[in-house]
């Protein structure tokens, strides 16, 4: 596994595409740096790039991926290959240098600068979320065999959780206002990789957000060791759902 | 005020030979109250190390009561500790515990009963129900104190130092700690209160009503329950104070209602759940104060007219303003908003478009408090930007006309 | 070797394969012909595990092959379009096919010599012309001295002294008792390679004799004149009876 693994990052790692995304996140922070030399306003600025950007580039770049090594893929498991080990390979592979690109993207200016403090939730955040959506990637490339149509589930993916569900969020909050929602809306928050990753940023980095009584609940419950470890593993689940499910289809896929 | 009092102990001082009289348990006098009843109007009562419960003394003579190494007056948990009712009192140096406390007598370590030129001075205040009680009292020093309670719930404590219908009083250099109200004033005027610390208590750290004409300058307020409440009350200066981490469901750093014509500059507000709340006032100036990581800096209720809110600096909070009207009778000027993206082509140091520091977002989740759930999403974003450029929910015309490119420098 | 047992293979509607049943075996060569989508690469497929069919069961040395890989190790295949991780260099593939299978020490570089492969080494894939990469499948495939070689069009995009040079190869690798399944359109070079002929239409198998008795049966001494004549006589016969051959 390690051997397919190799050289899969190290072919990814060759194409512009990973080159550009990295020098797109050095030339955003450098530039947020430039901006303002308040650490704390350039993470929250990063924040947005975080929450938008990376889900993004994450979802287009995995599915292209695995729709362009599809050759490839087809001639490792005419090897005497386990597919699950081609498969979690690819995904490793993939997962692994676009956490780097972010890495070092995003961490780089930061040791520069000399503020290594509050960048850490915005990389674990990050990695996080890059991990996510290339399952969630992953996951709209073995449901189908169309490249277009692939990438369609895929960006569809991510302008639910970017946008749609926050959306009906609002609507929910909207409508039952009159009702005490604070559980409800938790218990919402959890079904969106996207809005747990922020609600941990705004946590650590913009604690002023979080005020008043409603505020307050959510600060408890999410700042909690007990609230962190919720929404780590939470996240955790968001990993691995799409990965265990799309790798049971993939060891049944025809190709 | 000051001249006052010297001139009164030089007349103290020349109409009688004042008598140093030593209490304590080696001493001739081994009861405070012995000696309350054995000195004559100018003496001294210097009051030894040692513990005294005598439940309550009455004070109606002019005595400088002494305490050395601070002897320790012990309600009992039943008692007021001293009533006053002489001018010319002094209380230095003594520890007051464990009043009682009673739901009807506002039962104090020190009460203050129609009196004036009286200090009281570097007392140490613990459990105690009122710390200092002032009614219809003038001319009165209340310095270096220390009151310290720890109550759990709000109707098992009283104010730290409570003022009822005063006049030219000085509260400087007191620390409160863990009462109701640290500061509490009710018709009080023309009265001076600086440099005092009131952190930890239940409601608020400072809370006055109907207290005309009175100064507040360099006090901290920190972590109270719901900040600083201040009402009805016209003619205040408040400058150069510190109100720091009020934090909670219905906090303010300072709660103006009904105030008018009132000052206030120079003032730091960091990290509250609400900068300032004001409500039906008018004619004050805010200006040159610093608003810093709160989570609304400034409430501006449509009930509120002719303010000046101008050269203020408003960096990294949640939200800076937010209204619940669209009549616009303030005048909002000359401030620096960290969230400006102006530009400056004449190099005025003025941004050369408004600045409108109505946030969209900031006023749905003023009704809706649990959406607060969204914020720095990108439907949020999108929303506040398509609010700033064809603004629906937020008055049109509230903006500022000459935002500051760059931050005040206060210091 | 292999035994196919009634396996159909269904996409969607569309019924690839249907109940086909072959016994393939060691040290014969087989033609799989059949006009375009009649089920060739999708039969092919099922045998290497790429495409799980719906239903039926196939046997490699007496086990199923279906949740196993590892028989796999005894097949060297060449796809019909061979498109490798493209900022690989050539050098680099062949590391890593060895590496992947590490116990495999002793490989078969003979097809590599021949088609001057090592020149070529340090271009990357993407720089490959079609028939570079042909030549770079057709390496891969024999590189493990398998039992077992399934080519798929090996000879389509290959220039006329290359083309040579396989079949040569494929030829001494035949006499060397390996069991061969070649797809090919261009029938003349099936002719001197191939011993079997599985003829499959439209997910069927039609045809499953030897060369020769094709010959002798169409009386054709070529065989894309004996294919031509067989097929004919099919449709003719469907045509009509309608009547399932």
């Amino acid at each position: 596994m390690t051997r397919i693994i190799k050289y899969v990052f190290y072919d990814i790692l060759r194409t512009r595409f990973i080159i550009f995304y990295t020098a797109f996140l050095l030339v955003c922070t450098f530039a947020f740096f430039q901006l303002d030399g308040d650490f704390g306003k350039v993470v929250l600025s990063l924040m947005n790039v975080v929450l938008m950007a990376v889900p993004l580039v994450c979802v287009v770049f995995s599915t292209i991926h695995f729709f362009n090594s599809y050759e490839f893929i087809e001639l490792m498991l005419a090897q005497p290959v386990n597919r699950r080990v081609i498969f979690l390979s690819e995904y490793i592979a993939v997962a692994s240098s676009l956490c780097l690109a972010y890495v070092v993207g995003v961490g780089f200016p930061f040791i520069i600068y000399g503020a290594w403090q509050p960048v850490s939730t915005l990389l674990i955040t990050g990695i996080f979320l890059t991990l996510v959506f290339v399952s969630l990637a992953f996951f709209s490339s073995v449901l189908t065999r169309d490249k277009a149509k692939a990438i369609g589930i895929a960006l569809l993916f991510w302008f639910y959780f970017s946008l749609i569900y926050d959306g009906i969020l609002l609507w929910v909050i909207y409508t039952f206002s009159d009702y005490p929602l604070e559980k409800l809306t938790v218990t919402l928050i959890a079904f969106n990789p996207v809005d747990l990753a922020r609600i941990i940023m705004l946590l650590q980095l913009d604690i002023a957000a979080l005020m008043g009584y409603t505020g307050a609940f959510y600060k408890d419950f999410f700042g909690s060791s007990l609230g962190i470890v919720f929404s780590i593993s939470l996240l955790m689940l968001w990993v691995l759902w799409p990965v265990i499910f799309s790798m049971r289809i993939f060891s049944k896929k025809d190709l | 005020m000051r001249t006052g009092f010297v001139i009164a102990i030089i007349i103290s001082c020349l109409s009688a030979k004042a008598a140093v009289i030593p209490v304590g348990l080696q001493e001739r006098v081994t009861r405070i109250k012995d000696a309350v009843a054995l000195a004559k109007p100018g003496d001294t009562l210097l009051i030894r190390p040692g513990v005294y419960r005598e439940g309550n003394i009455i004070l109606q003579k002019s005595l400088v009561i002494l305490g050395e190494s601070y002897p320790v007056l012990d309600g009992e948990n039943q008692y007021e500790i001293f009533t006053i009712h002489a001018d010319g009192v002094v209380i230095q140096g003594l520890k007051f515990i464990n009043t009682g406390v009673a739901s009807i007598n506002d039962l104090a370590a020190i009460k203050l009963l129609e009196s004036s030129r009286v200090r009281i001075l570097q007392n140490k205040f613990d459990n105690t129900f009122f710390g200092i009680y002032l009614a219809n009292s003038n001319h009165v020093w209340i310095e270096e104190n220390q009151l310290q309670a720890e109550a759990e719930a709000e109707h098992q404590i009283g104010n730290g130092i409570h003022l009822w219908k005063c006049d030219h009083i000085t509260i400087h250099n007191n620390r409160v700690e863990g009462h109701r109200d640290g500061i509490y004033f009710e018709f009080v005027t023309s009265s001076l209160i600086t440099h005092n610390h009131s952190e930890g208590n239940m409601r608020y750290g400072l809370h006055f009503m109907f207290s005309h004409k009175n100064e507040y300058r360099n006090n901290t307020f920190k972590d109270n329950g719901a900040g600083v409440a201040v009402m009805y009350t016209r003619e205040v200066t408040m400058v150069n104070n510190s109100f720091i981490h009020n934090w909670g469901p219905s906090a303010y750093g300072l709660l103006l209602k009904d105030i008018r014509d009132s000052f206030i500059t120079g003032n730091s507000f960091a990290e509250n759940s609400v900068g300032i709340f004001m409500e039906g006032s008018s004619r004050n100036k805010i200006q040159h104060n610093r608003f810093n990581q709160n989570g609304y800096a400034l409430k501006l209720q449509a009930s509120c007219d002719d303010n000046e809110i101008i050269q203020n600096n408003f960096q990294q909070n949640t939200f800076d303003l937010v209204t619940n009207g669209s009549l616009v009778l303030n005048k909002i000027e000359a401030n620096y908003w960290d969230r400006y993206e102006g530009y400056d082509l004449n190099k005025d140091k003025t941004g050369d478009v408004p600045y409108r520091p109505i946030s969209m977002y900031g006023t749905i989740v003023e009704r809706m408090p649990q959406a607060i759930l969204l914020w720095r999403s990108f439907l949020v974003l999108l929303l506040d930007r398509a609010e700033k450029a064809i603004p629906v929910l937020t008055p049109e015309n509230l903006i500022d006309p000459l935002p500051a490119m760059r931050p005040y420098d206060f210091n | 070797m292999i035994l196919i047992d009634k396996i159909s293979k269904n996409f969607g509607s569309l019924s690839a394969l249907n109940e086909v049943s072959l016994e393939l075996k060691g040290g014969k060569s087989y033609a799989l012909i059949g006009p375009n989508g009649s089920g060739k690469t999708t039969l092919i497929k099922s045998i290497l595990g790429l495409v799980v069919p719906t239903s039926g069961n196939i046997q490699f040395e007496g086990k199923s092959i279906f949740n196993d890989w590892k028989y796999r190790e005894k097949i060297g295949y060449m796809p019909q379009i061979g498109r490798y991780p493209e900022n690989m260099r050539v050098g680099q593939l062949f590391e890593m096919m060895k590496h992947i299978r590490k116990d495999k020490i002793k490989t078969d570089e003979e097809l590599m010599d021949a088609f001057k492969l090592y020149k070529i080494f340090d271009k990357r894939m993407h720089a490959l012309s079609g028939g570079t990469r042909q030549k770079v499948s057709a390496s891969l495939a024999f590189l493990f001295h398998a039992p077992v070689l399934i080519l798929d069009e090996p000879t389509a995009g290959l220039d006329p002294v290359s083309v040579e040079i396989l079949k040569e190869k494929i030829i001494r690798e035949k006499r060397m008792g390996k069991l061969l399944i070649i797809t090919s359109h261009i029938l003349n070079d099936l002719d001197e390679i191939a011993t079997e002929a599985v003829y499959l239409f439209e997910g069927r198998v039609q045809y499953d004799k030897s060369i020769a008795a094709l010959k002798g049966e169409t009386g054709e001494s070529k065989l894309n004149r004996a294919i031509a004549t067989l097929i004919r006589q099919r449709e003719l016969l469907e045509s009509v009876t309608d009547v399932e051959p």
